[in-house]
């Protein structure tokens, strides 16, 4: 191709192992990450079909999703959950296979456990039935969530078909105030754009507030890409991307290491390059964020109001607001800042990683859990969890009244024990806030993980800029 | 997998924007191994009350669609979760053609990996389908996916779009495992380039 390209441009040529006229293509996977919910049918089908994995050195697989967050030692109570898990481990057995399972330190979320193991690199093409897979274009790498046909395909041929998304651009320039971070970028944007505002597209972030951001931060960022329906989000590498990789245990060593940082380096957009779309937001005017509604674009500033849907023109759109205002049993013109939560849940693919835990325990030190509020504080690893211990931070959370838990997705999902009762209001550093996604009737406001510990202790949300 | 050439079959009217897939398949249903059995649980949370009766509102609770083939939807269905978990369920029900104004791109991947046909139309054809929907069980819609068309239960004829490859592979009833891998020569050679240029992955 020639003239200016984007940095998705780049990654996409570099991997394309055919590229029909029509635009259908066959692209390479270099880095797929498996886990026990996605992927029992898809080994499955290898099985059925007399196929094996092409290349299992380029497969990593975890447990994760449905996986207990208390004490595993006594194996696992719930009969589906454990078959599930067992597949794994004898799926993984069978075919070759690098599996972390439930005892090992470095089990973790799926999107967690990727980048601390040097997984995910920069440049590559990253997948997993998981539709979060996002995270991963923090590092420039083209992370895209796919279905367990799609794994079984990537399994047997460590390739994907697919054609080429639209480049869309979002830039954020600026200095984020204080006690405003990378969860309220995510969901500013999200708002901006609406939750179908990236479908069909590859959204690249770029921007002074970006490049300021950690690797933590920019996970964060292009992890909720797939809640403004981008296909894959993505931040060009770095300085601060390379320091990441030094010494991790799958990451290049060495001179390699240089001879990968060289490449790396080629890794940006060029000017003039086009994007199809771009929106700009200026991070100095980005307040704390919650999310009102059960829809990530039902976002608010903490010092803002519920809305009301009878100043809604648009029929379908004033039908759905009432929808998600009766399930979230909110009353229209509520300010946030009123309003009392039950749960809360520091944790996730989203902000499961250890500056998350150190946002919240800053929030956290010397205070207690409000008596209404139950909490609950789940590290994205075991590594996370093995760090924020030494670090001292379990204790932070447990003199709080905050509960300590094992790694995992955990109430993200609700697929485990740990779940919201129907009614009941949680404060959460998570995703999604769908209906019944953290349990049946349960009702989901989406937060940084300083605003959800700070909610714990006050019982209510706060605005984190003038509390203490 | 299964061919799919023509559909003809009650048509479900489900007006609500941005269904994610949470709502198709709720959480519990995902741990099955299985690809089969998944009808039961799909919209389990809008379908059944808490004491797992059904909720005679629900469109598929009602007589006039418990058969139904087609379902007609609001904006963004499919989004959220990358379950294919969400196609499994509404095949397992019966269902194999949902009609929309948009879709998310990972669920409507999906769904042509399992023979069921997404169709995105503009707002107007959707509108109208979602007319056609609400007047039950007597409005029979037909699909004809060779000639890309929608016949309604008055005659009406609308077009729809398809990439031609899907089109090909669910007419056929195509395995794309199995069409990739006799590009494994491609592969090969991809491989070594990739190896030379990138010696660290
Ligand atoms: S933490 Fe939540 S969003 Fe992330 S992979 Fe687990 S279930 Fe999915």
């Amino acid at each position: 191709m020639a003239g200016p390209r984007t940095l998705y441009d780049k990654i996409w040529s570099d991997h394309l192992v055919r590229e029909d006229e029509d635009g259908s293509a066959l692209i390479y996977i270099d880095r797929h990450l498996i886990h026990e919910v996605t992927s029992p049918q898809a080994f499955e089908g290898l099985r059925m079909a007399g196929r094996k994995v092409r290349c299992p050195e380029k497969t990593l697989a975890v447990v994760d999703h449905n996986i207990p967050t208390l004490d595993r030692s006594q194996g696992i109570s719930d009969p589906e959950s454990a078959l599930q898990i067992e597949t794994l481990a004898k799926n993984c057995a069978d075919f070759g296979v690098e599996y972390f399972d439930e005892s090992d330190e470095r089990q973790g979320v799926v999107h967690v456990i990727g980048p601390e193991q040097g997984f995910t690199l920069p440049g590559t093409t990253i997948v997993c039935g998981d539709s979060h897979t996002a995270t991963h274009g923090a590092f420039g790498a083209l992370a895209m969530g796919i279905g367990t046909s799609e794994v079984e395909h990537v399994l047997a041929t460590q390739t994907l078909i697919g054609r080429k998304e639209k480049n869309m651009r979002i830039v954020v320039d600026g200095e984020l105030p204080d006690g405003v971070g990378a969860k309220d970028i995510i969901l500013s944007i999200i708002g901006e754009i609406g939750t179908a505002g990236g479908t069909g597209k590859v959204i690249e972030y770029a921007g002074s507030a970006i490049r300021s951001l950690s690797m933590e931060g920019r996970m964060t960022v292009c992890n909720m890409s797939i809640e403004g329906g981008a296909r894959a989000g993505m931040i060009a590498p770095d300085e601060t991307t390379y320091e990441y990789f030094r010494g991790r245990p799958r990451a290049p060593q060495g001179a390699e290491f240089d001879s990968a940082v060289e490449y790396w380096k080629t890794l940006c957009t060029d000017d003039g390059a086009e994007f199809e779309s771009e929106i700009r937001l200026d991070a100095s005017k980005l307040p704390p964020i919650v999310t009102w509604g059960t829809s990530p674009e039902n976002v608010v500033s903490i010092l803002g109001q519920v809305p009301d849907p009878t100043k809604i023109a648009d029929e379908a759109r004033r039908r759905a607001m009432q929808r998600a205002l009766a399930y979230m049993d909110l009353a229209p013109g509520t300010n946030m800042v009123d309003v009392e939560i039950d749960r809360a849940f520091i944790g996730s693919c989203t902000n499961g990683r250890i500056e998350d835990m150190r946002a919240a325990a800053a929030i956290v030190a010397g205070k207690k859990v409000s008596d209404r509020v139950n909490a609950l504080v789940v590290p994205g690893s075991g590594l996370v969890k093995a760090q924020a211990e030494a670090e001292g931070l379990d204790k932070i959370f447990t003199t709080a009244g905050f509960e300590w838990r094992e790694p995992g997705c955990s109430m993200c999902l609700a697929m485990n024990d740990d779940k919201l009762k129907p009614g009941e209001r949680c404060a959460s550093t998570s995703n999604r806030n769908f209906e019944g996604r953290q349990g049946y009737r349960g009702r989901t406001h989406l937060v940084s993980p300083a605003m959800a510990a700070a909610a714990a202790i006050a019982g209510h949300f706060v605005d984190i800029r003038d509390w203490n | 997998m299964e061919k799919f050439k023509t559909l003809s079959g009650v048509a479900a009217p489900l007006e609500i924007m941005n269904i994610d897939t949470d709502m198709i398949i709720p959480k519990q249903y995902l741990k099955t191994i299985a690809r089969t059995g998944l009808g039961k649980g799909l919209f389990s949370e809008l379908r059944y009350d808490d004491d797992g009766n059904d909720v005679p509102d629900f469109v598929l609770n009602q007589p006039a669609y418990k058969n139904a083939k087609i379902l007609v939807a609001g904006d963004n269905f499919g989004c959220g979760s990358s379950r294919e978990h969400a196609p499994w369920a509404l095949k397992d029900f019966g269902i194999r053609c949902i009609i929309s104004t948009s879709f998310a791109d990972i669920f409507y991947n999906n769904c042509f990996k399992n023979s069921v046909l997404p169709i995105q139309l503009p707002q107007e054809d959707v509108d109208k389908l979602m007319d056609d929907a609400n007047r039950g069980a007597n409005a029979i819609v037909s699909i004809d996916l060779e000639a890309q068309e929608i016949r309604g239960p008055d005659g009406g004829v609308i077009h729809f779009d398809i990439d031609p490859f899907r089109k090909h592979c669910l007419l056929n009833g195509l395995d794309d495992i199995g069409l990739t891998l006799e590009e494994a020569d491609s592969i090969d050679s991809f491989e070594k380039t990739a190896s030379a240029e990138r010696p660290w992955l």
